[in-house]
């Protein structure tokens, strides 16, 4: 049965979202489920280095990753993001791609420092000259370490990123 | 009979800890060999961190080398900078002046604070108390906070320089710092509410990690670790440096030498450490920052303002008969102003020169003139302008300049010779082994790190216990894998 929405009275929220009130709403499959995908980011617990640090000074009440739904998990089986928070070693890095590849799909990769973006001020025989080289990063945040504020921007670029997606639901995507 | 034997055969259980857990404090790895749920061996594998900065520290220069020094151990990096000038300076045969000396005291135990506030945070998490953690990050925010007001920066802040500190503090920070330390006590006791009477802490620490003093001693520990078996070394106090003989303080020790009484030293450290930084704010006294050694020390950047200072109008002119047209002016240029063959003459754009003096800083020949005022004249005139006599501080400021540029090239010339510099850093006894042969660098730098000795002690600590005392062991010993590793 197909119905006439232009005689019931839809109310157009934003764009492709309607309201049918009191309390029916009308979206794209995309925007739903890229919705629930930005508010819980879930990364997994994994410092490498000094950001680390700045990590958990992020994920403490000050500044408060919990406000955006970003809450630490310590296996990466439940997480849905990987901070690389530091340095990759030439012997660090086979772990690094270890523990994406136990993400679950959707996953999503920061690299937060200069060091996991560049290599930084290593340059040396035993530092992999950013993590870019084995892994596919959607976000690279600069600083050394970056301020808590930087980290904080960077997640919500992946926010960003995320609401953009398109039928990444679906098995052929 | 054989075949109950059989079925009820027991094997050991391999269980791989690390790189990637939340408890290892970095990307330590262990490798546990369990019996149930009693631990029959502990392999700890480090190395996952190893980023070379030794050997980094071999091809740069002593300045260069000091930001490596606080990506060690980048939870107290302010301790690990001032193990470093400490032991550069006494390389370099110089001494910072007083105010330097107790401003670096201070910011060091500030940053031993925030070290056992962050160490008492990830402790108590690892054992399972959650609000010890978000209520110690609260106070490390708040120094982290006057990091940046003296600095700019959070975490690595190479704040104190070779000879000195890079900025002179302010009365505003004193202000702020007073006020901290004021605070900081009644914090204290918050955490000693919220896990000192606590009967699961002391379940879980009471009795866990026993390590006697003479073999704590033999394990080559130190710090609170070392402390907390009731060994009362410290090297603040028996071979002091910086301020710290005109400071009174108590080094705290413990009688069992289990991971509760480690955790009891290290909180009294922290109001010993807060003392400290009382009595340096009183006693600070005036005068200058950075020691006056030209040939070791920076000079001063105010001091090359003369040329470099935009707001003076200079020309700079290339006098034809001396310059041999080696190309290095050309390369130093950032805006491509010099122009000129090989072996011949080179000529500066006057239109695009931006005044930076960095052809001024390169040249062998001295073939580059300041012209004083000179700015938009024509090239006559500069010619014949060059020829006069420089003003005294023109002349004082280049001599700066050019002194200011082998210093960053190829670093101040140590004297020839080796030395091994200890400091007591937050994790134990930080020492710098350096050997000089006489160039702008070390020929060899090695750093004795508390982190890695601690790492080898787990085994000696966890076996035996269960399997969840490894995880107290790991936070008790207090290790950072960047130190360890290097």
């Amino acid at each position: 049965m197909l119905i006439d929405t232009s005689t019931i009275g839809l109310i157009q929220v934003e764009e492709d979202t309607k309201i049918l009130p009191p309390n029916v709403i009308i979206t794209t499959f995309d925007k739903i489920v890229n919705w629930s995908r930005l508010s819980s980011i879930w990364p997994t617990t994994f410092g490498l280095a000094c950001c680390a640090i700045e990590m958990m000074a992020v994920g403490a009440a000050h500044y408060d990753f919990d406000r955006f739904g970003i809450i630490f998990r310590g296996s990466p089986r439940q997480s849905d993001c990987l901070i690389v928070a530091g340095t990759v070693t030439k012997k660090m890095a086979p772990v690094v791609r270890r523990v994406y590849d136990q993400i679950p799909e959707p996953r999503y990769v920061v690299a937060m420092g200069s060091c996991a973006c560049t290599g930084g001020i290593f340059r040396t025989y035993n530092t992999v000259q950013g993590c870019g080289s084995f892994l596919p990063v959607d976000v690279y945040v600069p600083g050394c370490p970056p301020r808590p504020e930087t980290l904080l921007e960077g997640m919500m670029l992946l926010q960003e990123k995320i609401r953009k997606e398109q039928a990444r639901w679906s098995p052929w995507r | 009979m054989d075949q109950v034997e059989k079925i009820f055969e027991t094997r050991e259980l391999n269980v791989n800890m690390g790189p990637q857990h939340p408890a290892t404090h970095g990307v330590l790895r262990l490798v546990l060999d369990l019996d149930g749920e009693t631990v029959v061996n502990v392999t700890p594998y480090v190395g996952y961190l190893h980023r070379g900065i030794e050997k980094l520290g071999e091809s740069l220069s002593y300045f260069q080398a000091l930001p490596l020094t606080d990506r060690m151990d980048y939870v107290s990096a302010m301790s690990n900078n001032i193990g470093y000038v400490v032991a550069v300076e006494k390389l370099f045969g110089i001494e910072a002046p007083e105010r330097a000396k107790f401003i670096r005291t201070m910011v060091g135990e500030m940053s031993r604070i925030s070290n056992h506030l962050l160490w008492l945070a990830t402790h108590a998490l690892d054992i399972g108390a959650m609000t010890v953690f978000l209520y110690c990050f609260r106070e490390r925010e708040w120094i982290l906070e006057l990091f940046e007001k003296i600095c700019g920066a959070r975490l690595t802040v190479t704040y104190p320089r070779i000879g000195g500190v890079r900025n002179d503090i302010t009365q505003e920070f004193l202000e702020s710092l007073w006020k901290f330390t004021e605070e900081f006590p009644s914090r204290i006791l918050e955490y000693e509410t919220l896990i000192d009477q606590n009967r699961m802490w002391l379940k879980r620490t009471i009795g866990i990690g026993v390590i006697s003093a003479e073999e704590a001693v033999n394990w080559g520990l130190t710090g609170p670790t070392l402390r907390g078996s009731g060994v009362p070394y410290d090297v603040r106090k028996f071979t002091p440096y910086d301020a710290y003989d005109r400071v009174e303080f108590d080094v705290p020790v413990g009688t069992e030498g289990d991971t509760y009484d480690r955790y009891r030293c290290r909180m009294i450290e922290m109001r010993q450490s807060n003392n400290i930084v009382r009595q340096c704010i009183e006693k600070l006294p005036p005068g200058p920052i950075m020691a006056d050694a030209p040939k070791f020390t920076l000079h001063p950047k105010d001091a090359m303002f003369p040329i470099t200072h935009p707001t003076k109008e200079h020309a700079f002119y290339i006098d034809e008969k001396v310059c041999k047209g080696c190309g290095m002016c050309l390369r130093a240029c950032p805006v491509k102003a010099i122009t000129g063959e090989k072996k011949k003459p080179h000529k500066i754009d006057q239109a695009i020169c931006l005044q930076c003096a960095n052809c001024l800083a390169v040249c062998k020949f001295k073939a580059l003139k300041i012209v004083p005022g000179g700015k938009g004249l024509s090239e006559d005139k500069l010619k014949e302008l060059a020829q006069a006599p420089l003003p005294e501080e023109i002349t004082k400021a280049k001599e700066h300049l050019v002194e200011h540029f082998t210093f960053i090239k190829r670093g101040p010339r140590a004297p020839e010779g080796d030395l091994y510099v200890a400091t007591e850093v937050p994790k134990g006894e930080l020492g710098f082994y350096f050997v000089s042969d006489g160039s702008g660098k070390p020929y060899r730098m090695r750093v004795r790190a508390p982190s890695f000795i601690h790492a080898g002690v787990l085994p000696r600590l966890c076996v035996g216990h269960l399997v969840a005392d490894v995880i107290a062991n790991i936070g008790t010993i207090d290790i950072v894998l960047g130190e360890c590793d290097r």
